[in-house]
Order: C-alpha cells, then sequence, then structure tokens
C-alpha cells in the first residue's frame, strides 16, 4: 500500500535558465542602439524648436554641443533663459573659442573642418545670444554650426 | 558505479547581474538622434572689406521684431505666408543671372516659373535673402522662419529636380548618399554626384543674417 503512495511533491521550480538572455538581449539593444552621455546638463534641458529641413549630424566625435538655456541653479547663475553651457558649467559668450579649440585638439587635423558645432538652445533664449555665440564661432573659424531642432512634418 | 548526476548550477543571480547592466546603460546613455537646420558661417571679413553693391530689388529682406513679428520686404505678414513670398521671389527670374566661374556671360533663368517681373529678384543665383532679427526676437521665432526659407528652397529644388531627372531633390540626394556608401554602385556616385550639383546650382540657397538691431 505504502509503497503506491504519491511521493510528497512540491512546486516544481520555474526555469528562470532564459531570462538571463533576455535580459543579455535588451542590454545589447541598448548598448547598440544609444550613445554616451558626454556633458551633464547644468541648464533645464532645452525645448528645441521644431523645423522639417533638417539634417541628421553623422560623426559624434565631430560635434561639439552648446547648450543655451534656463540654469537650474538660479541662486548661482541668476535667471533668464539666456545661460550659455559649455562643457560642464555655466559660461559666457567670450569662453566659446576657448571651448572650441579645445576641442579641436583632439582631433586629426583634416579633420577639422568637417568639425561642426551643434546649438542646443531653448525655444525661448533670445536670438543676441545665438548671434554672440555665432560671432564668437566665426573669430576661430569654426563655420559649420547646427541649430539642433526636433523633427517637424513635413508638408 | 552508480552514475551520478550532474548538480544544476544555479543561474539565479545571473538575470540579477545583467539587469544591473542593462540598468546602467539606460541611465548614462542617450537615445536622441541629434538633427537640425544646418548653416554655414560666412568667414570673418577682413578689416578693409568693402561689402559689394547688391541691387535692391535682389534682396528679399526679412525683419523679426522684438515681439516676434515679421516684416517682409516693408510689409507685415503672417509666417505661414512667408514661403510663398519666398518662392515668388526667387523664382523671379527677371533679368540675366551671374557670370559663370569660367568668365562666360550670365544668361537668363530658363527654368524659372515666375512672373519675370522688372522689380524682383533677376535669377535665382542673385537672389539673397536676408534675414534681420532683433536681439530680443525669440529664438523659437527665428528657426521657425529659417525653416520656412529652407522650405522654399526645397520645394523650387524639388521641382525643378522633378522636371530633369524625375525624382525629386530629396529623392535624388538619397540615392546619391547610398550610391556613396555601398561598393557595387560606384559608376553611378559621379553622375548622381553632377545631378545633385546641377540642381543646387540652379537654386543656390543664399540666406544671409544681417547684423541684429538692438
Amino acid at each position: 500500500m505504502s509503497k503506491f503512495r504519491k511521493k510528497k511533491k512540491g512546486i516544481p521550480a520555474v526555469n528562470t535558465a532564459a531570462l538571463p538572455d533576455i535580459v543579455f538581449m535588451l542590454l545589447f539593444f541598448f548598448m547598440v542602439t544609444t550613445t554616451m552621455r558626454e556633458t551633464n546638463l547644468v541648464i533645464e534641458n532645452p525645448r528645441l524648436p521644431a523645423a522639417s529641413e533638417i539634417k541628421k549630424l553623422e560623426d559624434k566625435s565631430l560635434v561639439s554641443t552648446i547648450y543655451v538655456g534656463k540654469s537650474k541653479d538660479t541662486n548661482r547663475d541668476g535667471v533668464g533663459y539666456n545661460k550659455i553651457q559649455l562643457n560642464d558649467k555655466i559660461s559666457t559668450a567670450d569662453q566659446v573659442p576657448a571651448f572650441i579649440l579645445s576641442k579641436r585638439d583632439k582631433i586629426a587635423e583634416q579633420l577639422i573642418p568637417l568639425m561642426t558645432t551643434s546649438i542646443k538652445a531653448d525655444r525661448e533664449s533670445n536670438v543676441g545670444t545665438i548671434i554672440d555665440i555665432r560671432l564668437k564661432l566665426r573669430d576661430v573659424n569654426a563655420l559649420k554650426i547646427n541649430y539642433s531642432t526636433t523633427t517637424a512634418a513635413k508638408n | 558505479m552508480a552514475r551520478r548526476e550532474n548538480p544544476e548550477i544555479n543561474a539565479g543571480s545571473m538575470a540579477d547581474i545583467a539587469f544591473l547592466l542593462l540598468i546602467f546603460f539606460l541611465v548614462t546613455t542617450t537615445m536622441n538622434v541629434d538633427s537640425g537646420v544646418s548653416k554655414k558661417l560666412s568667414e570673418k571679413p577682413p578689416a578693409d572689406y568693402v561689402p559689394p553693391v547688391i541691387k535692391e530689388k535682389n534682396i528679399f529682406e526679412v525683419n523679426i521684431n522684438r515681439n516676434n513679428e515679421l516684416l517682409v520686404e516693408g510689409e507685415r505678414m503672417e509666417i505661414k505666408d512667408i514661403k510663398d513670398a519666398a518662392i515668388k521671389f526667387i523664382d523671379n527670374g527677371g533679368g540675366i543671372g551671374k557670370p559663370g566661374e569660367d568668365g562666360s556671360p550670365g544668361a537668363a533663368c530658363d527654368y524659372c516659373k515666375g512672373e519675370r517681373s522688372d522689380a524682383s529678384s533677376d535669377h535665382p543665383n542673385k537672389a539673397i535673402i536676408s534675414v534681420q532679427s532683433d536681439r530680443g526676437t525669440e529664438y523659437g521665432t527665428y528657426i521657425v522662419v529659417q525653416n520656412e526659407l529652407l522650405r522654399a528652397y526645397s520645394e523650387l529644388r524639388n521641382r525643378l529636380s522633378k522636371e530633369r531627372y524625375g525624382v525629386t531633390f530629396d529623392e535624388l540626394e538619397e540615392s546619391f548618399k547610398d550610391a556613396k556608401k555601398s561598393a557595387d554602385l560606384k559608376n553611378r556616385v559621379e553622375s548622381l554626384r553632377n545631378k545633385v550639383e546641377d540642381i543646387k546650382k540652379s537654386y543656390p540657397q543664399i540666406i544671409s543674417d544681417a547684423e541684429p538691431t538692438s
């Protein structure tokens, strides 16, 4: 009688061996499709204007980014939408040439004409600030610029 | 001897490790594709530079004031109308164009479909769009205006490309890019390059930024 008694059995463990595989798959997807964030924003994430006639920035290593917008720390940097961020801190337009030159040092000489400056400015910032930056860029012969925008529908 | 069963390795924590890595990448990376309106600045003029005299009728003047209102050729205008006004100006073809680089005399614009009015631009390669904004103008408005002007050009380029080559300029550029990338289309690259250059030369984008008012 006891010979035929069913063996006491707990709930069998769910096989989770495939779970790491799935997570790794996700991981690789993200590693491939994303790029490392190079700077910490000290301004609020700029709300970019929208445009339809846009070009993609091809080579990230040739792009230097200038942010313009409202500072996160208004006690230290003051209010207003016209704060310029170079590298990791709020700067003035006068520091733009040094910023560009330091970027240029890291790049092979024949690629320098291909360098692009991407201006990520908030919609509400003033054209005056952008023009100040642009004049400084012209001083150091960084002539290719790109006004970063979001994509709007073409019609 | 009894067969020893291989003990199963506990892989339960592997998922945790992978999750940790995944979350690290999610946090430290960005996914956005950077794109925007491209511009080429003009070089810094030498100190004794005298700007060439340009006929008034070849300049399309756009003013944006500090209240983000538009003044186009001395008249108030809404942003939505500026594209058509620009097209009308660029495509006017009222006279002869710039002489060629090899010294050949300028020719009349034979592909323009404008009114050929004497009061508007002579030729697309002479037509200059000058945007003047105030220092206090909102950047968003400035970009919208630039975008509308670029749309005017791309509309004209698309039209001409469709006429000459049967495809729009966007498609033409796209296939030129593809041909440059892939190895088995090498012989097409040159002919496509010529086509792209031809259209670009027919409607060159001449948008200049005037000194801002303050």
